[in-house]
C-alpha cells in the first residue's frame, strides 16, 4: 500500500495508514527524499500513529528517511509512536537517534516551525 | 528433527527478568501455520499471531512485543532463507497459557549462533538486533542451526498470572 505524501505549505506530510510491507516502507523513503526537492520543503513530518508494530526494519528505514532528508536540506520528525510500540522499541533496544520526535501532527508541525525559523538563513542559501 | 553433533544449538530461558522456566511439555490447543514468501507474509503472520496473542488474553503491550517478536523472525526468513514457515500455537504447560512461535527455514544457517545473539551483528540490512532482540522480548529462546540445513528458531511467552 503506497502512503499519500501531502504537501501543507513548506512541509511534506507523509501518513501511514495502515501495517506497510519493507518494500512500501523503501518506496516511502524514496519518494519523500525525491519530493523534497522537487517541492522544495523545508520540513517533513511521518505520522506513525496507525503502526502497530515498529520493528528493526521499521526503524532503520525511518532513521535513513531522517538523515537523507538532511542531507537534502530539510529537517524530518517522527509524530504519533504509540505507548505499546515505543515500549517494544525500548525493550528491543532500538534508538531513533538524532531522529526528532513528537507526541502528534500539532506538535510536529509546532517543532518544524521553531526549526525552519532559527535556521531560516541557512535554508534559504541551499542550492544558491 | 535428529540432533547431531555438528549441529549448533542453543537453548535458554531468559536473559534478565523473566518467570522461572516453566516445568513439563507442551500441550497444544490450536495451532496455524504461516508460510513465509514475500515481505508482505512477514504482516500476515504478526497479524495472525496478534490475534492468537489477544484471543489468549495477552495485555495490549505485551500483544505489540509478540507481533514485533514474530516480525523479526520473519523478517529473517526472508531475507537470509528467502522462504520457510511460521508456526503459531497456543499452548499450555504447567497451568499456565502461552504462545509459541517456531520460524523454520531450510536457508542457509547461522555459522556463528554466540555471535548472532549477542545482537549488534548482522549481515544484511536491518539494525542487527533481530535475534538478539527477539530472544529479549519473549520469556523463552531455542535455536537450532546448521550451514546448509537451515535454521529453526523457537520462542515462547506465557500469559502473566
Amino acid at each position: 500500500m503506497e502512503v499519500p505524501i501531502l504537501k501543507q505549505g513548506p512541509y511534506l506530510i507523509a501518513s501511514i495508514q495502515s501495517a506497510l510491507g519493507d518494500n512500501d516502507l523503501v518506496q516511502l523513503r524514496d519518494s519523500l527524499v525525491e519530493q523534497v526537492g522537487r517541492q522544495r520543503s523545508k520540513g517533513v513530518i511521518v505520522d506513525v500513529t496507525a503502526l502497530d508494530v515498529m520493528d528493526s526494519f521499521a526503524t532503520r528505514t525511518i532513521r535513513d528517511i531522517t538523515y537523507m532528508i538532511r542531507l537534502r536540506g530539510a529537517e524530518t520528525v517522527i509524530v504519533g509512536i504509540q505507548p505499546d510500540v515505543a515500549f517494544t522499541m525500548v525493550q528491543l533496544g532500538l534508538k531513533l537517534e538524532g531522529v526528532p520526535t513528537a507526541l502528534d501532527l500539532e506538535e510536529g508541525i509546532a517543532f518544524l516551525n521553531r526549526k525552519v525559523s532559527t535556521t531560516g538563513k541557512e535554508t534559504n542559501a541551499r542550492g544558491r | 528433527m535428529p540432533v547431531d553433533d555438528e549441529r549448533k544449538s542453543v537453548t535458554d530461558t531468559p536473559v534478565e527478568s523473566g518467570p522461572a522456566p516453566v516445568e513439563g511439555r507442551d500441550k497444544v490447543v490450536e495451532e496455524a501455520k504461516v508460510e513465509i514468501r514475500s515481505d508482505l507474509d512477514i504482516i500476515v503472520a504478526r497479524q495472525k499471531g496478534r490475534a492468537l496473542a489477544a484471543a489468549l488474553e495477552f495485555s495490549p503491550s505485551e500483544l505489540t512485543l509478540v507481533a514485533t517478536a514474530i516480525s523479526e523472525l520473519a523478517r529473517n526468513i526472508v531475507q537470509y532463507a528467502k522462504r520457510g514457515d511460521i508456526l503459531l500455537r497456543w499452548i499450555e504447560r504447567g497451568g499456565l497459557r502461552g504462545i509459541m512461535v517456531r520460524a523454520c527455514d531450510r536457508g542457509p544457517g547461522i555459522e556463528d549462533i554466540q555471535r548472532v545473539l549477542q545482537g549488534g551483528y548482522s549481515t544484511s540490512r536491518s539494525l542487527g538486533l533481530g535475534l538478539s532482540g527477539v530472544r529479549r522480548l519473549m520469556d523463552e529462546f531455542e535455536i537450532d542451526s546448521k550451514v546448509g540445513w537451515g535454521t529453526q528458531v523457537t520462542v515462547r511467552k506465557w500469559v502473566k498470572r
